[in-house]
């Protein structure tokens, strides 16, 4: 009987109502806490006695970090769900996951390098989590391409939910070991994050934006993930009646 | 349970010596990863000033790169044949376990494209201009990160097992895996060259090897089915 909650998530037309439900319960927090995020880190957080202004790019940066990692261990964990107890939402949740970890990575690589400039006069330094931050992306690709190459859904699923798993082993190996790597190629760099010195007046907005960014991560991923079902439930009947809900 | 497991290892060898006889039936196919790997490793002093002290700082680099896409290029003769002529299904159908099987012929592949490479590393290195004293530990670490690159790379085939046109998608999903055994290697042949001690790259060198020989032949196995369905 406990299982039923679960059980009942993988199915479709329960599971589109509900992320239906539950999109503006994520959407509208992330939209204020980002904007509170935004308003306190770019106006009320003082600037850095070292880094001045430019160090207010860890405000965008280090949630994408952070959530590049995340999605991937969501799209992973649902992958998971669906291999092992067959179930078609889970699958539709690990397919949506790829693109959004994707883009989120891309956005870290992106701040990561513009941050780079001013700090290290280089847009691309071997720095171990960028380093690891472009491994990852290229896991998204590979991910997406399998996902993309393989025309049947059934199939697909599966297979790119194989690879996620593996990935998700791999992904501390990976990370661990360029930093390894690293360390005995070059000094440390000169930029520390989780150094205790970090005033509350800078570290609330980054807080902020963390939260904000992963409550947008889920609204984004329950809009994706809505898209997904009912492409692959194009052809049940409770899509009619969905839809003319919808509308009505 | 000691019948099945003899029943299982028999299985094993005949399905290992099968696979053995086949590729020493066509050992062209075999060889030609080999020497896609010493075309790569020459081309690198020749795209360099080749003088000894960059070839040496170059080496390790020249020797994982060349490596790496060799063994990516050795996947292609993994599954592909028996998996249009229907040999993988009989393997599933028959009852021995499937993740045993599989590794059993990843096995064989590392003989017959991961070993080779072991014996021609010296000679590459050489070329390369590392001393002979590094030779032990290149020949470790090469040994050892062959038979991780095949552990993974047949991961990588089972899910590009059914796709026409797999090449870039296997580098794409392969390489990416591997980024440990490169760092790992080419460390261990860097510090031999230079004449230190490579034992830390090269126990976690055997570290992930060990893994990967743990966990991959079920990830094998999974993609294989899926490639089967």
């Amino acid at each position: 009987m406990a299982w039923v909650w679960f059980h009942k998530f993988g199915s479709p037309p329960h599971f589109y109502r509900l992320a239906t439900r539950l999109t503006p319960w994520f959407g509208w927090p992330a939209l204020l806490l980002g904007l509170a995020g935004l308003i306190g880190g770019l106006g009320l957080a003082p600037p850095d006695y070292q880094q001045g202004d430019g160090f207010r790019i860890i405000y965008v940066h280090a949630p994408a970090a952070w959530l590049s990692l995340m999605v991937y261990t969501v799209m992973a964990l649902s992958a998971a769900v669906g291999l092992i107890w067959r179930m078609n939402v889970a699958h539709a949740v690990a397919a949506s996951c790829a693109p959004i970890g994707a883009s989120f990575t891309a956005l870290a690589l992106v701040t990561g390098m513009l941050w780079g400039r001013p700090m290290w006069g280089t847009y691309w330094e071997w720095d171990p989590r960028l380093t690891s931050e472009l491994l990852l992306l290229f896991l998204y690709l590979g991910y997406m391409g399998l996902r993309n190459a393989i025309d049947d859904t059934a199939r697909a699923d599966r297979a790119s939910a194989v690879l996620a798993i593996v990935g998700v082993v791999n992904v501390p190996i990976i990370h661990y070991s360029v930093i390894w790597w690293n360390s005995l190629h070059q000094a440390p760099s000169v930029m520390k994050f989780g150094q205790p010195t970090m005033p509350a007046s800078m570290l609330v907005p980054l807080l902020l934006m963390l939260a904000g960014f992963t409550l947008y991560f889920v609204a984004l991923l329950l809009i994706r993930a809505r898209g997904e079902v009912l492409r692959r439930e194009r052809n049940a009947r409770w899509i009619d009646e969905a839809v003319a809900g919808a509308k009505s | 349970m000691t019948d099945a497991r003899a029943s299982f290892i028999s299985a094993a060898a005949l399905l290992a010596a099968r696979d053995l006889r086949l590729a020493l039936r066509r050992a062209g196919d075999s060889l030609l990863p080999l020497a896609f790997f010493l075309v790569i490793t020459t081309l690198f002093p020749l795209s360099l000033d080749p003088s000894l002290s960059l070839l040496r700082d170059i080496a390790p680099a020249a020797l994982w790169v060349g490596a790496l896409l060799s063994s990516l290029l050795a996947l292609d003769l993994l599954f592909r044949d028996d998996g249009q002529d229907g040999t993988l299904e009989q393997l599933a159908l028959c009852g021995q376990p499937f993740a045993g099987l599989l590794l059993a012929k990843t096995v064989v592949h590392w003989c017959l494209t991961g070993f080779p490479l072991v014996l021609v590393a010296p000679l590459a290195a050489t070329a390369l201009g590392a001393p002979t004293a590094a030779m032990p530990g290149i020949l470790a670490a090469v040994l050892l990160g062959t038979v991780a690159l095949s552990l993974i790379g047949a991961v990588g085939a089972g899910l590009t097992l059914t796709l026409r046109r797999n090449g870039s998608l296997l580098a794409l999903l392969v390489l990416p895996l591997a980024v440990p055994v490169l760092i790992f290697g080419a460390r261990a042949s860097a510090l031999a060259i230079a004449g230190e001690s490579p034992a830390a790259p090269l126990y976690l060198l055997a570290a992930f090897a060990v893994l990967a020989a743990t966990l991959a032949p079920w990830a094998l196995a999974a993609a294989v089915r899926i490639g089967l369905e």
